[in-house]
């Protein structure tokens, strides 16, 4: 994008994982031909009607590093000039003083007492109704601590006839959507914001940008584009109030746009560490569950505390376990901030809780599939924390997935960890073949609320406007589906405008597989607003009741009596004011839930609805290099209603491929606070290479009852499950317990040759970490 | 600054390129060729793809002032877009929704036409090979290599015809 005028910036950033700022000297960078200007953090307190602090759950990440810096990476000084090479010039120039101070870089040791403190004190955001109750900090690294109280724990314990204890791990990854963030501000001399933004969350960013500069909502513009993908890593503001600032202060157009390198700095996915100990009876009935999670927000909490709360609910995994305990944990560390990447934490979770589901079913002889069908939730049961199930094909989803890789098999094929050689004269082989299921159940978020507008034209033509951003996940052909629906006109008569704040209306977020569901019955409500309108002046001509009416092709019609009919051209002229006039309807759906104790995290509804994924997958492990190839994945998802089934299949096909790459390459390495791999040469992601020829997308239609149409959301629901399954395939193929992401070949190998030493030393592997029998 | 002769998508150009411009800067910036994308900067993404001489290359990576006298194709220069037709790669991409988001698409629509000049019917193996260099992080890879493997066909099977749909 282009605008007269318009300046670049580049941005000058921490080389200190923790420091206080001594000074930062701008004196050369300045003289730079082409430089307007430099903006340092520690200028930003004196700039007279903004407020430096964002963030969507504490309001505490300053647009600029002002005092001290909190991770390497983090901008400390912003520079503005004509060309991109000349700001970069230019920030090459900007000397930075630090005094080093001591800096944290695990999770579990930030939240002991006495670690360094990232942040002295904080301030809630209070920007959404979830996050309301979040305090002012002090003295604390822990920014949020997430509680689940079910029944008595230590009692379910005592009843077990084992207790096992397992630790697992994931590791921090980049989004690494391949279009990166990117953002143009313009402000008009009458203090107008307009800001075109590669935001998930335009309706945030707008509030955000009106509380930076102390400005009403209608002078604050923010347009969105199609998204080059975003996969989370675009939610609530990163750099848009900075960019609308230099617009302000240069009073010229200012494009900032960030490097490969510089997106590893913006926004990761949280790196997780999560302790489960389970208490199971012989016949493998899960009784007891406590959970201990420590995920690693990075310098800035962003959404982590959500990430946290949402994920320690689901913790626990869709099993009937009478009593649970959970602690989630969201921790500042020195890293760069970490926040919401598709799955909001389920990835993490699912990881450990079906790992520790295999691991049980292998210690006690019971078959992986039969482990998980003989406890999963069904349908009327109650969730961990209190709330039924409804509209759930868990079930569903592990016997389509299992029966599609042919799960039955499995036992014949894989005696002895050897694959069966399909020619008698094959040569013996260091390739091991084994299959491995998981599954997960995600809630979805709540509360939140979607509007939607509707017109409709003279000439049977609509218009939907919403804010629900188009990433590639065909929300834009699904809202227009919705409103053809409703209006009983073709698909192709129905537009969709972007996201504009000043034209299309609130909406939370576009995240969270949410908006199918949230945003599909806003537009649905919307339409039938509309239909209302033209059934009612309709009724008037035909002189019938409107319930005997009936909207198709542009026309109004009496049921079953085709003949007596209105055309739309006809009816706007006699009753709307004329041909180019038009008839508009308004939509506002905010689904009601319970409240919830704070104390027990109990609560009676809890979520709007929920979205069940299972996985089953075939490996082949070279027992001698540790490679592990996928030879084939299916995947089930439960989707509600599918309303457009071949968008289904292929978010399912999509969050798999991505699944895989985050599986078994994935990993953002540190040392000492500095991010090692920040780029695309270092950080692997897969290609169609490592993609599985056979991706089977199964999808499982339990239509939601409050969802339009009976649909519910797709886009998250195949991410959870596939690296586990992936571990247990290479558990049931070489006898290996991986407890560690990515499953590396160094990592395979290393458990092999574990698994092959001697009894004495096993550390390390939570494959023999001591069940209690009793 | 320096002058170079590029012919792009068939029309020959004399541009003044900066001794320090790559060719992907060159393409968008001084050409208005914006389906030219950067993704990573270092070459291994593939969404800033063109066609140079006809092999793709990632113009990241190369520096414009060194291709003088080259021919230089970009997604722009497939089809007719006066008369609003399509190439048939793009045409089979569009049938079999092979993207998702859309933004490594154009990369791998040249690299699709780049490995059908080669070797007109490739195994799926030498297809995943072929487009092993350009990513898709939406993971629309199936659809791609169906995509591929259609637009094999058509243009093996109906040659001049189905090109000048």
């Amino acid at each position: 994008m282009h605008r007269p005028g318009m300046l670049h910036v580049a941005l000058v950033r921490s080389q200190s994982p923790h420091a206080r700022l001594v000074s930062v000297d701008t004196a050369r960078c300045a003289s730079v031909p082409g430089v307007r200007l430099v903006l340092t953090g520690p200028d930003l307190p004196g700039i007279p009607d903004l407020d430096p602090w964002i963030g969507p759950a504490f309001k505490d990440h300053p647009l600029l590093a002002i005092d001290k810096v909190r991770f390497v990476g983090e901008p400390i000084a912003a520079v503005v000039a004509e060309s991109v090479e000349a700001a970069g010039e230019g920030a090459a120039l900007v000397e930075v003083e630090y005094a080093e101070l001591p800096a944290v870089f695990d999770a579990r040791i930030a939240a002991q007492p006495g670690a360094p403190l990232v942040h002295e004190r904080v301030e809630p955001a209070r920007a959404f109704p979830d996050l309301a109750h979040l305090p002012t900090l002090t003295g604390t690294n822990v920014c949020y601590q997430y509680r689940l109280r079910r029944g008595d724990v230590e009692a379910g314990f005592k009843a077990a006839d084992f207790v096992f204890e397992d630790a697992f791990s994931s590791p921090p990854a980049q989004h690494a959507s391949l279009e990166p963030h990117a953002y143009l501000a313009e402000a008009e001399p009458d203090g107008k914001l307009t800001i075109w933004s590669t935001t998930q969350t335009p309706s945030f960013v707008r509030s955000e940008l009106a509380d930076a500069f102390h400005l009403p909502l209608n002078r604050v513009r923010v347009r969105v584009p199609y998204l080059g993908g975003g996969y989370g890593g675009k939610m609530y503001d990163k750099h848009e109030p900075l960019v609308a600032l230099l617009a302000r202060l240069t009073g010229r157009p200012v494009k900032l746009v960030l490097s490969r390198g510089e997106e590893f700095h913006t926004i990761t996915k949280h790196g997780a560490n999560i302790h489960l100990k389970t208490g199971v009876m012989r016949d493998g009935r899960i009784v007891a569950r406590h959970v201990q999670i420590f995920w690693d927000t990075g310098a800035y909490a962003d959404i982590g505390p959500r990430v946290a709360g949402k994920t320690g609910f689901a913790s626990a995994g869709p099993y009937r376990i009478e009593h649970v305990w959970v602690d989630s944990y969201c921790v500042y560390t020195n890293k760069p901030p970490a926040g919401a990447f598709r799955g909001f934490g389920m990835p993490q979770v699912v990881w450990a809780h079906e790992r520790q589901a295999d691991l049980i079913a292998r210690r006690l002889g019971i078959d992986p599939l039969d482990f998980r069908l003989r406890q999963t939730l069904d349908e009327g049961d109650e969730f961990a924390t209190g709330t039924a199930l409804q509209s759930s094909g868990l079930r569903a989803c592990l016997e389509q997935a299992a029966e599609a890789i042919d799960w039955g098999s499995r036992h014949k094929a894989h005696s002895a960890h050897f694959s069966a050689p399909e020619d008698a004269e094959a040569p013996i082989t260091n390739l091991r073949r084994g299959k491995g299921i998981a599954c997960g159940l995600k809630a979805v978020i709540f509360p939140s609320t979607s509007s939607a507008i509707v017109t409709l034209n003279a000439d049977a033509s609509a218009t939907v406007y919403t804010s629900t951003v188009e990433m590639g996940q065909g929300s834009e052909t699904t809202m227009a589906q919705f409103a053809a629906e409703v209006l009983g006109l073709p698909l192709e008569k129905i537009q969709v405008h972007p996201p504009d704040t000043d034209i299309t209306p609130y909406d939370t977020i576009t995240a969270g597989s949410r908006s199918t569901y949230h945003m599909g019955n806003a537009v649905r409500l919307a339409a039938d607003d509309v239909r209302c309108q033209v059934l009612d002046a309709a009724a008037q001509r035909l002189e019938v009741s409107s319930a005997d009416l009936e909207m198709a092709d542009g026309d109004v019609f009496v049921r079953g009596a085709k003949e007596r009919r209105v055309s739309l051209p006809d009816l706007f002229s006699l009753s709307f004011g004329g041909r180019g006039s038009t008839v508009v309807g308004h939509g506002r759906f905010t689904p009601t839930t319970a409240p919830v104790d704070p104390e027990s995290g109990m609560s009676a509804k809890s979520t709007e609805y929920w979205f069940p994924g299972a996985t089953a997958v075939e490996v082949e492990v070279d027992d001698q290099t540790g490679r592990v190839d996928v030879l084939r994945v299916a995947a089930a998802a439960d989707v509600g209603t599918a309303v457009h089934p071949a968008h289904c299949r292929q978010q399912i096909v999509g969050a798999t491929s991505m699944a895989l790459s985050l599986a078994l390459f994935e990993e953002i390495v540190f040392d000492g606070g500095h991010v090692v791999n920040p780029s695309l040469a270092d950080y692997m992601l897969a290609s169609a290479l490592d993609v599985p020829p056979e991706i089977v997308p199964i999808v499982v239609q339990v239509p939601h009852p409050g969802g339009p149409f009976g649909a519910k959301g797709v886009g998250e629901t195949a991410i959870f499950s596939l690296a586990p399954a992936i571990a247990n395939a290479v558990a049931d193929a070489v006898g290996v317990s991986l407890v560690d992401l990515p499953i590396t070949p160094e990592r395979v190998l290393q458990a092999i040759s574990v698994a092959k030493a001697p009894t004495t030393n096993r550390a390390g592997s939570a494959h023999f970490s001591a069940p209690s029998d009793r | 600054m320096r002058p170079v002769q590029l012919t792009i998508n068939g029309e020959p150009r004399a541009i003044e390129v900066a001794e320090t411009a790559l060719l992907l800067e060159v393409l968008r910036e001084q050409c208005g060729l914006f389906s030219v994308r950067e993704g990573c900067g270092v070459g291994q993404c593939g969404t800033c793809t063109v066609l140079l001489d006809g092999r793709p290359v990632s113009s990241c990576l190369l520096l414009a002032a060194l291709q003088d006298g080259r021919s230089v194709e970009t997604l722009e220069g497939l089809g007719r877009p006066e008369l609003g037709e399509l190439d048939p790669i793009q045409a089979v991409f569009l049938e079999h929704e092979a993207f998702q988001c859309g933004y490594c698409t154009p990369g791998f629509i040249l690299s699709v036409k780049a490995l059908l000049a080669e070797r007109p019917d490739p195994t799926p193996e030498e297809a995943r090979e072929y487009l092993a260099g350009n990513l898709c992080r939406c993971g629309a890879y199936p659809e791609i290599l169906k995509a591929t493997a259609a637009a094999s066909a058509r243009l093996r099977g109906v040659q001049g015809s189905e090109c000048a749909l």
